[in-house]
């Protein structure tokens, strides 16, 4: 029963980091090859709040605050570039989170922060509360999507020079886009780390940034539903079959490429075109 | 007639090339302006200053009497610029009932944190149906823009902009790339429009078609400001006969 907990644990929070990229990439089209290091500092501000007592719950608003707020900083920069150079922005973030927690015995260095307390909800009583957490942020995601503010990130998706001709200010949405995207990614960090009550920088590195944008890839960018799908069921590979760990980039990456050359609209649209194909066929 | 736009002494290069140099230009509420020129006259530069997508190097743009040199393109929009770009660029996602819906709702989308607490769209897209019935797109408006022709997609341009009740509408070539009988009703559209009390500024080649809806005209060649006035005075003025049929015909 253990195994199956830590199972759903791990999915459930990897479905909340999935959706936050989708949040950003998918609804507002800003690729991001850095997200893990957004999850990375919600991780270190929890564990690190943790180890000083601060408890468990109070933890979660702080690691979206900080995540968040790093993530406005970096949104500033993407109201600049765009496209191909907001991506490798990220990635550089990415890198640059890395090198700085490395580099501080503050943040534990190489060796990265253990004895992370538990939560104190117990396996059961997390799990719920990590599922709790990925549910209420898909339904605030599908809330988003339905309301103009994701009338205008499809716009901005699609075409960002139209939308600033519709007198929309395109930036601040970007912006908008990027702290909540971010701070979802935080929260995921919190329940990361009390999760795995061990973190080291190689856990939020570019394999997980790519990973986690796999994730949204293979769903359908910008699908809620795909996305949820498809971070659930990658998240939980790697722990079913020991090749996957072993080979995580090539296996993600090899993923991505299929996807893009057979199904750009990953799951979601192959789910689609299916439903079309049965509706005509009924009809 | 009170003034929409004044471009005053506007220049603008683009390194060492002078695009458009000391233009100057009114234009009045309820005028339909044609904008002429050859080829590489900076027709196009110049409604660029105008909407804010390049910025002069000297000289300043005023809408209803504010300066809007240094103001950014959504700001000019929302002060009462529209723009129907020449190269047409549909949100290929949306269909077109809410390509222009979403226009329909700058009031909307004004405000980010605000706009995420408003899910309805249904006025707008009343709204929306009838801008795409008033450009001849009644029986498209469920479309998507991949599935339609050019003319279509030019017409969803000018609904797009009108959404906008703009002070000033700005045409960049909108005839450009259809054939007779398209341009020819397209051209009565924008005729129409004026007829409305629409102000609008149009770039455009097909001369023919300019000079049958526009009663006023601005020529620019090479940069610089030819001629403004009544169409027929324009076209009778050597040095715009020049500057379009060579020396022999001036």
């Amino acid at each position: 029963m253990n195994y199956e907990i830590t199972l759903i644990t791990t999915m459930a929070i990897s479905v909340l980091f999935a959706l936050s990229l989708n949040f950003i990439s998918g609804f507002c089209g800003q690729i991001s090859l850095g997200h893990a290091a957004f999850l990375g500092a919600g991780a270190y501000t929890a564990a690190m709040l943790s180890k000083a007592s601060v408890p468990f719950l109070l933890t979660i608003p702080a690691a979206a605050l900080v995540a968040g707020i790093l993530g406005g900083l970096i949104g500033l920069t993407s109201l600049r570039v765009r496209h191909d150079f907001l991506a490798i922005t990220t990635m550089g973030v990415g890198f640059l989170f890395i090198g700085i927690i490395r580099q501080q015995d503050f943040f534990g260095g190489e060796v990265g922060i253990s004895g992370i307390p538990s939560s104190g909800l117990g396996k059961i009583g997390f799990m719920m509360l990590c599922a709790f957490l990925a549910i209420a942020f898909a339904a605030f995601s599908w809330f988003v999507k339905r309301s103009w503010m994701g009338f205008v990130f499809q716009s901005i998706a699609d075409n960002e020079d139209v939308t600033r001709l519709f007198g929309i200010d395109v930036s601040r949405y970007k912006l908008i886009a990027f702290v909540i995207g971010t701070s979802g990614a935080g929260i995921a960090g919190a329940l990361y780390a009390h999760h795995y009550r061990f973190i080291a920088p190689d856990s939020f590195g570019f394999v997980e940034s790519v990973g986690v944008l796999a994730m949204v890839i293979v769903g359908g960018i910008g699908s809620i539903w795909g996305v949820a799908l498809a971070a659930a069921l990658l998240s939980i590979l790697p722990l079913l079959v020991q090749f996957i760990d072993d080979y995580k980039l090539l296996f993600y990456s090899g993923l991505l490429f299929a996807m893009m050359r057979y199904s750009p609209g990953g799951i979601a649209a192959i789910a689609q075109s299916l439903i079309n194909r049965a509706r005509k066929e009924s009809a | 007639m009170k003034e929409t736009l004044r471009v005053e002494n506007v220049t603008v290069r683009f390194g060492g090339v002078t695009a458009v140099e000391a233009v100057n230009l009114t234009i009045r509420q309820g005028q339909l302006v044609g904008f002429i020129g050859p080829n590489g006259a900076g027709k196009t530069t110049l409604m660029r200053a105008i909407t804010g997508i390049v910025r002069p190097d000297s000289g300043r743009v005023l809408l209803e009497g504010n300066d809007i040199t240094e103001t950014d393109i959504h700001l000019r929009i929302r002060a009462g610029l529209a723009l129907a770009q020449q190269i047409v660029q549909p949100l290929r996602a949306l269909s077109l009932l809410d390509n222009v819906a979403l226009a329909c709702g700058s009031l909307r989308t004004r405000h980010p944190l605000r706009s995420m607490f408003v899910t309805g769209r249904v006025s707008e897209q009343q709204i929306a149906r009838e801008l795409l019935s008033n450009v001849g797109l009644a029986d498209v408006v469920d479309e998507y823009p991949s599935t339609l022709p050019l003319g279509y997609l030019k017409r969803l341009e000018v609904a797009r902009a009108l959404a906008l009740k703009p002070k000033l509408l700005l045409l960049d070539e909108p005839l450009a790339g259809l054939n007779q009988s398209e341009a020819e009703s397209l051209a009565d559209l924008i005729s129409k429009l004026n007829e409305q009390g629409q102000t609008i500024l149009l770039i455009e080649h097909n001369l023919r078609e300019v000079l049958r809806v526009c009663p006023t005209l601005y020529v620019q060649d090479n940069g610089k400001p030819l001629a403004f006035g009544d169409a027929d005075e324009v076209m009778s003025n050597p040095e715009v006969r020049r500057a379009y049929l060579g020396a022999s015909h001036a």
